[in-house]
């Protein structure tokens, strides 16, 4: 996600942008959502095609939050207290995935219905 | 005691940017998020507390996907239409994709105006935003259909793991609900702005504080995080 940049650091309550900044992120993740749909229309396979989704996937929710969500404009104070947390789920991530080739290992050896 | 009110009205020295900013914003007896309101930092926290919920759905699919011994049913196959005699792979997914990131745009312009004062415009975005979220729901009550009608059960499918129909059913209709209530949301205020209410600040009749254009960014910041959540779920349950 891209880290704000040096804003000046007095903002009042609220933000203005131009429309214009809106409707070219809008368009983005219109090309966005295309491409990752292609992925699978083009049937893409393996590695390539889960980087694939993965990339087009952190790109629209980067400027989801940046750029709708005014993130971008906020003080680090903020962003740090909602984006950082987040990022903890990928250590439940990597437990569950650990857990799940146990169960997959137990249910082949116990119930051997293996591929 | 006049020394309280004196540091009360004190203006306050410009505040330091960057990691100093953050670590002396996060510094004690002080409030954390200098320029935002309550209402906003309690919508950002509870849209955190909503990303664990769905972080959770999404790794219980992951774990089950991942421990099955039976393949996993192919979603490119499952959500394919019959369009003209042929199959077009997802392509009800994408049109809902593009559906909900439609919405966000005119939710986006919807703050935009607000905060120029133009009742007329935000009120008529934040309209056309809840119709394309009904849209939305619509095309998904249709989705459900098709694949109830096609055999898929919480308990089993026709083609493959059962666990299909089970992640498939919580995790969508955990969002589509999220949408809904997101449409209730938007028409409730779109109908204070049109009304004026934000004009004239007047009361609101559960709070009976004063209202501001403010909330129309806040309701924005909860439509964005139903249109996050789905580029999730469209990356994780459709695409993988």
């Amino acid at each position: 996600m891209t880290q704000p940049a040096t804003q000046p650091a007095v903002h009042t309550e609220h933000q203005e942008h131009p429309i214009k900044l809106y409707l070219v992120v809008w368009g983005l993740l219109f090309v966005l959502s295309l491409c990752s749909y292609l992925v699978d229309y083009v049937g893409l396979h393996g590695y390539l095609r889960w980087s694939l989704i993965l990339l087009f996937m952190i790109l629209k929710a980067g400027l989801i939050v940046a750029i709708f969500m005014h993130m971008a404009w906020e003080r680090l104070a903020l962003i740090y207290a909602i984006i950082l947390p987040p990022l903890l789920v990928l250590v439940f991530v990597a437990m569950m995935v650990s857990e799940s080739h146990y169960v997959l290992l137990s249910r082949m050896t116990f119930f051997g219905t293996g591929p | 005691m006049t020394d309280v009110v004196e540091t009360e009205t004190r203006v306050s020295p410009p505040r330091p940017d960057g990691l100093r900013g953050f670590a002396s914003d996060w510094a004690s007896d002080q409030r954390t998020f200098k320029n935002v309101s309550w209402g906003k930092a309690m919508m950002w926290i509870f849209l955190l507390s909503d990303t664990f919920v769905f972080g959770c759905f999404l790794l219980a699919y992951m774990s089950a996907r991942m421990s099955t011994t039976v393949p996993w049913p192919n979603p490119s196959e499952v959500f394919a239409l019959n369009i003209g005699g042929t199959e077009v792979p997802l392509i009800l997914i994408a049109i809902m994709t593009f559906v909900l990131i439609s919405s966000s745009g005119t939710m986006a312009m919807a703050v935009n105006f607000g905060y120029r004062r133009d009742r007329r415009k935000t009120a008529l975005l934040m309209l056309l935003t809840a119709l394309f979220g009904a849209t939305f729901v619509g095309m998904q009550a249709f989705e459900w259909t098709k694949l109830i009608s096609e055999g898929v059960r919480p308990w089993g499918n026709p083609w493959g793991a059962p666990q299909f129909g089970s992640t498939f059913f919580m995790i969508t209709g955990f969002h589509g609900t999220h949408v809904t209530i997101g449409v209730i949301f938007l028409i409730i205020i779109a109908r204070k702005v049109w009304r004026g209410d934000f004009d004239t600040e007047k009361r609101g009749f559960f709070t009976s504080r004063k209202g501001h254009y403010e909330i129309v960014e806040i309701t924005g910041l909860y439509w964005h995080f139903v249109d996050l959540v789905w580029v999730f779920i469209f990356a994780f349950f459709y695409l993988w």
